[in-house]
């Protein structure tokens, strides 16, 4: 499905109610699907020296947080539910909910930072750029291996061996449905179906126990270089980039 | 939010970034509770050339531990008890209850139930007041 995020809608807004709202309403299902780290983020994380602090942008239900032992992460994300999540399975770091645009840490200090999985939605150029320079403005600064480094996920255009089957020259906006299964669905979360701000639908309507309900995320596409060209336009540098199983990444620094 | 957190945290507000008033965020009405982990002494080495010790004076005072040196440890000075006493404040003292005010604004974040919540009055679409316009 396509997505229209330039609509009269402002952004805010419009993530308000395709981000945010879909991701405190499938927190917990979604959080069951989300165990196994990513080969490239273990990497990043178990090569950090000791005693090194850093950042996890958009941790979700905090599978990120416990893979080094030896280092700190502080973990944020907009859906109070998914902290919630990542706050009781008793990690030694810590989490807590915060705006990925305004975050409330200070400038240069952090040894890096991830952010998986999290950019591609924000549903403007501006706020996709934004929110790189939030991320790496954190980081230490410095020249190439001298600075902080920030490891970025994105989901790809180019994935035409994936089910979904994107590809170059498919809209770079879209809605992804999430099914969120009967046994997930709250009580009370009958009004947000409603609710016609949020494109969710029950499978069949009017029917007083729903099978399932499916909500549509708003996600932002990249395309190959896009993101290396973003990471230069908040005012960092690539150190590596790459693509991995239908994802973009780029770890990258800023001089500062 | 552990005592280690607040050494890395400012007020979320973009003005106060470049505030020294901003930083450290001050607790009001802070609730404690301790969490018995195993302490790792390669990691309170490590991490203490990170941390920006004064700020972490304030905090410490501002939760009842009077005991920190006014100056950061050498460390040839880290002996079990000066890293097990880090390690109980920075790692298992979590606030579970309060507030987090910055100096310079004065907004006032909220910890509950251990989780603090950043976001601004604009981010839960509410009109801006005046120190945040």
């Amino acid at each position: 499905m396509s997505a229209k995020p330039f609509a009269a809608v402002a952004p805010e807004q419009y993530e308000a109610a395709h981000v945010h709202q879909v991701y405190q309403q499938i927190a917990s299902h979604f959080s069951a699907t989300r165990f196994k780290p990513w080969p490239i983020v273990d990497r990043f994380l178990r090569e950090m020296p000791t005693g090194s602090v850093g950042l996890d942008i958009g941790c979700g239900n905090g599978k990120y947080l416990n893979v080094n032992p030896n280092i700190y992460m502080v973990g944020s994300d907009r859906s109070s539910n998914l902290v919630q999540i990542a706050y009781d399975r008793k990690l030694i770091h810590d989490s807590f909910v915060a705006d990925a645009l305004d975050l409330p840490h200070p400038t240069g200090r952090f040894d890096f930072a991830i952010s998986i999985a999290v950019i591609h939605h924000f549903s403007s150029p501006e706020r996709r750029v934004a929110s790189i320079k939030s991320i790496i403005s954190a980081l230490k600064p410095g020249p190439t291996g001298q600075g902080g480094k920030a490891l970025i996920y994105v989901w790809a255009l180019e994935q035409n061996n994936s089910r979904r089957g994107w590809d170059e020259g498919h809209s770079q906006d879209v809605f992804v449905p999430w099914v969120l299964s009967k046994q997930y669905i709250k009580a009370g979360s009958e009004s947000v179906k409603k609710d016609s701000t949020l494109d969710a639908e029950a499978n069949e309507e009017g029917k007083p126990q729903a099978k399932e309900v499916t909500y549509q995320r708003y996600y932002h596409l990249y395309r190959k270089g896009e993101l290396e060209a973003d990471v230069a336009a908040a005012g960092g540098y690539v150190l590596e980039s790459g693509y991995e199983k239908d994802n973009w990444w780029v770890i990258c620094g800023i001089v500062g | 939010m552990k005592v280690l957190t607040t050494n890395y945290i400012t007020c979320a507000v973009k003005a106060c970034k470049s505030s020294s008033a901003a930083f450290p965020l001050h607790f009001k009405d802070a609730e404690l509770v301790q969490e018995e982990l195993e302490l790792n002494s390669d990691f309170i080495r490590n991490v203490l050339p990170r941390i920006e010790w004064p700020a972490l004076v304030t905090t410490a005072v501002e939760l009842g531990f009077t005991t920190l040196p006014s100056t950061k440890p050498a460390p040839e000075q880290l002996d079990e008890k000066m890293l097990q006493d880090l390690h109980t404040l920075l790692v298992e003292t979590q606030v579970t209850e309060g507030k987090l005010v910055c100096g310079n604004c004065g907004h006032e974040y909220n910890i509950h139930q251990g989780i603090a919540n950043f976001l601004l009055p604009n981010h839960l679409g509410i009109n801006l007041p005046t120190p945040f316009v």
